[in-house]
């Protein structure tokens, strides 16, 4: 346990290493545009504001660095037990916005109780308080000098990191999610006051959930939001109701899909979208937004991609300037949304599947895993391009996904095998090449997909067969996670049970005090295992995906 | 706004006349309620604000000088007459208020007693995006007699044939017994694409339809359809698997004519090709072992819900109707309406009723100002408003319920009385 978390720290080191090298690098850069803005007389821009703040938190951080070198030896390895807990944490999250990609937000975070949990409990005591009593001298010192803080949660994230040298004891100051916090009694309570403030029904979790995952939702899908809400909707637009039920009840399901249909249903919100009086639209739309961002997130907790696209569109719709009418503003806003979907999804679909039939060769055997609209239509136009190749589709339980990526397939005239995954290493040695969709690409490189990736790229790799990961930069998200456990979805545990012969074996499985169902939706898997992500901008490897976000956020 | 709400309440009654010759069939009281407080009620309880109530000048003068219509139904009623010539059928209706309606309508019948969760309805309307779909439930026995007939005689019922998919929501056949003369014949389109079905005769149609917008466009323009259980549920069933839909045929006038009928049906909302992306990108299918997508690639759809367990009525013949007295109460009890007297579970008394001593009450329904005399004894009985009830009268042995209404005194049955 202890090596585990030193081979962590070692790695920390190396990303700090890494990451402080660049930020320092960026810092000098930019240090002359902020004295000729300063100079100018014009006012500093928020980028600059933020690089300032950072240079003193910096220089602030060195002064205790050499402080404090002297208690190093029982604090590393307290600090490194509470990063191998707190990095996986997502960093700061705003408490208005619950979409799991991070927004510049105000972080006025309190340390969260977790942090000092995973402290080894032989450690005397004494340190800790001591530790304790630091970190609030130097809160208070750094509330009072900077009102107003703000960080990008990228930065963030590389400040925690940078903080893993074991004299440092910065404040670690992180927010929890509230969809992974769902044990905690306080955090439901909040959830729900919010919930009844915006009039939505909260949805109550259903069944015994495993205790490794009692921290997350679990819902059922026999027991749908729409019971309590009223027939004809008010509060809630209809097309966001019937959004909601469509993804409850896994009629849109998939990544893009689910965000096309999101952002189908937002212009028809736009569009019988009235200002009311004495209001502004950009400040006005977005908080009419947000009981129904909430609402589809009870129907179903919303993906990355999801998250990035109203991020999107909030901001588009805050762009709007005051002066523009209702009527262009709607029209501005719907062309925007539809630009989004044309460059983002379609277009991007279509130079990932150009690039990718460079890689499929004749006479090429390729597995692909469950249904990723993506990579089926990347085969579509191998096909059409004339490549000769055949499929092997690998499925699993209890979705069966893999039996519409086959229909879809074989539809075309693909020869296709299909198999369960529990045979996935008895078909590997035909394999030449596997390619895998995603759900996201997280910030350290870690693929997110459908529960069962990572064990066709682990096989793979251990067949030397190269994976492929084919995804679009709009699915890229800034959080970090290094296992399937802090954060996923638990689906409804009644769709494990199957009927055979008319006998449905699990049927009393709630009666059965030490039996817990299970259905896992997602899982993430190491950049190790992955050979080449394929996305719109380029054909990059795994750990390149910070980059991309990098140059995204310089471009917004 | 999502769904508007209609009430038909110009119905004749046509197979309960001895009760209808004097009230008309809205207003008949079940549990000292009348008849159309509770597809109201249903209604209010699941949210709607507004009704628009389509009935005759008759039951309008009756519903305003009502004090429960106008105390316990919140809801803003928007009553629209018709003449009461019985030429209109319901679809007739709907055409006639087609401007009223500005989005998808739920049409409901003043005859439905029920305790249905409307939200399953609506949600296979929502989430499937379909034309139609309607509540149908599993028919129970009338456990109690009619009064004037003698025996357990059945009345030759005209039988539904209704025909399901698999899963049980996807309605693929509807037809009425009187309809097949030959027999029943199933297209082989149909099987093709569900070759799964489950025809079920047993089931009771609630008559509560949630209807596109595009339907009542569509019965603007084809006059001739005038019932919508009879005419045109049957044909929306039908157009799901009609050639013309999927298929687009212009060869000549004719041909041209149907395609615009059916394209009317098929008005689609803006960005149709936004949710047909989102389709194809979404990995799910309604339906596995044949090569088709999700629907068929079918744009209209019908679906059903069918309930297993809860009360559903229909109060149209007179079996129905005293069913109905009785259970009624079980239905109130169940959420807090204010009844004035409860002796036992299953009677229901109503104001200013004068209860004699020595009365022995059991299951019945006592209407306002109804006199029970000395001594009586009554089962199962229902004493309609100001009736009175004699003591040392006739004695009769037939077991049958007493049904009074009217200001007359006659007295069809009694069970016994001393």
């Amino acid at each position: 346990m202890i090596f585990f978390k030193e081979v962590i720290l070692g790695f920390r080191y190396w990303v700090i290493a890494s990451g402080w090298c660049f930020f320092r690098r960026n810092v000098n850069d930019r240090q002359d545009d902020i004295e000729r803005a300063k100079t100018e007389g014009k006012e500093l821009t928020k980028e600059e504001k933020q690089r300032l703040r950072k240079e003193k938190k910096q220089q602030k951080k060195n002064k205790e660095k050499k402080d404090e070198k002297a208690s190093q030896g029982s604090e590393k390895e307290k600090k490194s037990g509470s990063l191998a807990a707190a990095a996986p944490q997502p960093p700061a999250k705003s408490t208005t916005v619950k979409t799991p990609s991070a927004v510049p937000a105000p972080a006025p975070v309190s340390v969260p109780s977790s942090l000092e949990a995973p402290a080894p409990v032989d450690k005397p005591s004494k340190t800790k308080a001591e530790l304790k009593a630091e970190r609030r001298a130097r809160q208070e010192a750094e509330r009072a000098s900077k009102p107003g803080k703000k960080g990008e949660p990228g930065q963030q994230a590389a400040s925690g990191k940078q903080k893993a040298p074991p004299s440092e004891l910065q404040p670690v100051i992180k927010r929890l999610p509230e969809h992974i916090q769902v044990d905690n009694p306080d955090v439901l309570k909040k959830l729900a006051k919010k919930l009844e403030r915006q009039q939505i029904p909260l949805r109550l979790d259903y069944g015994y959930k495993v205790s490794l995952f009692s921290h997350l939702h679990q819902y059922s899908r026999k027991a749908p939001l729409t019971q309590q809400l009223s027939i004809p909707s008010t509060v809630i637009h209809p097309a966001v109701v019937r959004l909601g039920l469509q993804y409850s009840q896994g009629i849109v399901a998939g990544s893009n899909a689910r965000s096309v249909a999101l952002l189908h249903a937002f212009k028809q919100v736009i569009r019988d979208y009235i200002t009311p009086p004495n209001e502004e639209l950009s400040r006005d739309l977005v908080n009419k937004l947000k009981p129904y961002i909430s609402f589809l997130n009870q129907c179903r907790p919303l993906s990355a991609s999801m998250g990035n696209a109203i991020k999107y569109v909030k901001k588009e719709i805050s762009n709007i300037s005051s002066q523009c009418k209702e009527e262009e503003a709607k029209s501005k806003l719907l062309n925007c949304i539809e630009w989004y979907i044309k460059e983002k999804i379609i277009l991007a679909a279509k130079a990932i599947a150009e690039s990718s039939i460079e890689k499929i060769n004749n006479e090429d055997v390729i597995l692909v895993y469950g249904c990723s609209s993506l990579v089926n239509h990347i085969l579509f136009e191998a096909f059409e391009k004339g490549r000769k190749f055949r499929v092997i589709v690998v499925d699993s339980r209890p979705r069966l996904e893999g039996r519409e990526a086959l229909r879809r397939l074989v539809q075309r005239g693909i020869s296709c095998t299909y198999v369960l995954i529990s045979a996935v290493s008895y078909i590997l040695p035909e394999v030449s090449k596997v390619f895998l969709g995603a759900h996201a690409l997280l910030a350290n490189g870690y693929v997110m997909s459908r529960v069962g990736t990572s064990q066709i790229a682990l096989v793979a790799r251990a067949f030397n067969v190269p994976v492929l990961v084919c995804c679009e930069t709009y699915k890229f998200c800034e959080r970090v996670q290094t296992d399937s456990f802090v954060s996923n979805e638990l689906d409804d545990p009644d769709d494990l049970m199957v009927t055979r012969n008319g006998k449905t074996q699990l049927e009393s499985w709630q009666e059965v005090p030490s039996l817990g169902l299970l259905n896992l939706v997602y899982d993430v898997t190491p950049p190790d295992f992955v050979d080449l992500v394929i996305t719109e901008l380029g054909m990059i490897p795994c750990t390149s995906v910070p980059v991309v976000l990098r140059v995204k956020n310089v471009d917004q | 706004m999502e769904l508007q709400a209609v009430l038909m309440a110009a119905g004749g009654g046509s197979r309960m006349t001895d009760l209808t010759y004097n009230t008309p069939k809205p207003m008949l009281p079940v549990g000292n309620k009348p008849l159309m407080w509770y597809p109201l009620n249903l209604l209010e309880r699941v949210g709607f604000e507004e009704v628009i109530v389509i009935t005759t000048k008759e039951v309008q003068k009756m519903m305003s000088t009502d004090p429960k219509m106008k105390q316990e139904v919140k809801m803003k009623l928007d009553v629209v007459c018709i003449q009461e010539d019985g030429d209109m059928g319901t679809a007739d209706a709907l055409r006639y208020i087609q401007q009223k309606i500005k989005t998808d309508v739920l049409v409901v019948s003043c005859d439905l007693i029920s305790d249905v969760a409307l939200h399953e309805v609506v949600d296979l309307f929502r989430a499937h995006n379909a034309t139609l779909a309607m509540l149908m439930s599993k028919a129970h026995e009338f456990t109690e007699t009619v009064p004037g007939q003698k025996g357990k005689k059945k009345t030759a019922e005209q039988r539904d044939f209704v025909g399901v998919d698999q899963s049980g929501k996807r309605l693929l056949f509807m037809a009425n017994e009187a309809d097949l003369e030959d027999g029943l014949s199933v297209r082989k389109s149909i099987l093709r694409k569900h070759p799964r079905m489950h025809i079920k005769t047993g089931l009771v149609d609630a008559h509560l339809y949630c209807l596109k917008k595009a339907v009542v466009d569509f019965l603007t323009e084809n006059k001739s359809i005038s019932s919508i259980r009879g005419e045109l549920v049957p044909l929306l069933v039908r157009k799901q698997f009609s050639k013309t839909l999927s298929k687009q045929k212009m060869k000549d006038d004719s041909e041209d004519q149907t395609q615009k009928k059916n394209d009317e049906l098929l008005i689609s909302s803006r960005d149709e090709s936004l949710l047909q992306l989102a389709q194809e990108r979404s990995c799910w299918n309604d339906h596995h072992g044949d090569m088709s997508e999700a629907y068929h690639g079918g744009k209209l759809r019908c679906y059903v819900h069918i309930m297993d367990q809860g009360l559903c009525y229909r109060v149209n013949t007179l079996a129905a109707y005293i069913e109905a007295n009785r259970l009624v109460s079980q239905l109130l009890s169940l959420r807090c309406s204010c009844m004035s007297l409860f002796f036992s579970f299953t009677i229901n008394i109503a104001m200013n009723v004068q209860l004699k001593c020595l009365c022995s009450i059991q299951g019945s329904v006592i209407c306002s100002n109804a006199v029970i005399g000395r001594g009586a004894d009554l089962k199962y009985c229902l004493v309609g408003s100001g009736q009175r009830i004699e003591p040392e009268g006739e004695k009769r042995q037939n077991k049958q319920a007493e049904i009074k209404l009217g200001s007359e005194i006659s007295v069809l049955n009694f069970f016994s009385i001393q």
